[in-house]
């Protein structure tokens, strides 16, 4: 190779490198900031003021939602399998929302240390299946549970 | 004729314009067989997701969208270090070429995502990782495509354009890792390139046809924009006049 091309590829490789190098220190750096929710176990990790407004995700314990009926209110806990934070909704849930679901709820913590959501989302998986598939893959896990 | 002499051909000006014109057909024709079965396959063949319903279909346009919206930018990224580092003209027209392609199907990507999201999140849009460094990926292609003429010397708006895109390749892997390394509101990544798929063959197989179909209709919008681009450069050589005497009959 001509020296000058050897030069400028040498040029653009140590550039390259030094701009990845340059751009994962400041994503790790700013890996809590980047996090579009926290998880029950982080929540209790982290020290967070009660006016701060934030996002908790994690899935939807079973046979814990409870709906008021009267006034649209809903409670219900999320869990991440370690740790269980309660959440209080008022207002309409995602189609989406059931128990087993994921969900990311955006609110702000209460004195209690359950979660007063101001707004519901839910969170899909990245599996797509036709629902008899679905259906015969849950009861093979069930029976594998039992 | 030696592998070189090919490659000097096919990068001419004259040699590329006569390579384009005889694959414009069939990458069209190409195009449009897959895109035709790939939609009649995901629309209507393909059951129903068991979750999402019918509204997981727009997978169908949402992937692809974004799948091409990274292979241009990584084709770009090829490009931009072989024009700073070989000076190949040609692969400077490239870039020129397939940054406004990318653009528009990194927004297609983000429009259609925003229309899966409303019904089945809640919500149209969400600060999360995956949507922001998307967007970030359309502000590079708008970039791009401004840079070329910021300066008021070609060679040197030339230099720094390409500069840019090799800036800008570091946003690739932080898009498809994003869901990956950080909690988000976006699924995970259904194909991984190791282990199974996590989608059922019947719903994959008209996915695959139209990452297929999406990535011909790149690459034939790409050859008509560079095809242009090198004829309006050469509008005064005798091969041009040649070329399109020739395509009048």
């Amino acid at each position: 190779m001509h020296p000058i091309r050897k030069q400028r590829l040498i040029f653009i490789s140590v550039f390259m490198i030094a701009i990845g190098i340059a751009c994962a220190l400041a994503l790790y750096a700013l890996k809590q900031n980047i996090n579009v929710f926290y998880t029950p176990s982080q929540l209790l990790q982290t020290k967070l003021s009660r006016q701060q407004t934030l996002r908790v995700g994690g899935l939807v314990q079973n046979a814990s939602v409870k709906h008021n009926t009267s006034d649209n209110q809903v409670c219900f806990v999320i869990t991440d399998d370690h740790h269980e934070v309660t959440v209080y909704y008022t207002g309409l849930l995602p189609d989406l929302f059931r128990e087993g679901q994921g969900i990311v709820a955006e609110g702000k913590l209460r004195a209690d240390g359950a979660f007063q959501a101001s707004e519901v989302l839910a969170k899909h998986d990245e599996n797509y299946l036709p629902p008899p598939v679905a259906a015969a893959l849950a009861t093979k896990s069930e029976t594998m549970h039992a | 004729m030696s592998l070189w002499t090919l490659w000097y051909r096919l990068t001419s000006p004259k040699g590329f314009t006569y390579f384009a014109t005889a694959c414009i057909p069939w990458l069209a024709l190409g195009c449009l067989l897959t895109l035709a079965y790939g939609l009649v396959a995901g629309l209507y063949v393909a059951p129903a997701d068991y979750q999402q319903e019918d509204a997981f279909r727009i997978i169908y346009v949402h992937v692809p969208c974004a799948f091409v919206s990274l292979l241009i930018y990584s084709a770009l990224t090829v490009a931009a270090i072989t024009c700073l580092v070989w000076r190949v003209k040609l692969a400077n027209t490239f870039v020129d070429a397939a940054a406004p392609v990318g653009a528009a199907l990194t927004l297609l990507a983000l429009v259609t995502g925003s229309l899966w999201g409303k019904p089945m999140w809640g919500t149209w849009w969400i600060w999360d990782a995956r949507l922001t460094s998307e967007l970030l990926l359309l502000f590079i292609y708008c970039g791009i495509m401004a840079l070329k003429n910021a300066f008021p010397d070609k060679r040197q708006g030339s230099v720094f354009k390409n500069a840019f895109v090799v800036i800008g390749s570091v946003n690739l892997p932080i898009i498809h890792y994003s869901v990956a390394w950080w909690n988000t509101l976006h699924q995970g990544s259904t194909f991984t390139l190791l282990g199974p798929s996590k989608i059922a063959p019947v719903m994959s197989q008209p996915l695959t046809v139209m990452l297929v179909a999406f990535s011909l209709y790149a690459a034939l919008m790409v050859l008509l924009n560079m095809r242009n681009a090198v004829l309006l450069e050469c509008q005064r050589a005798r091969w041009v006049s040649a070329w399109l005497a020739k395509r009048k009959r």
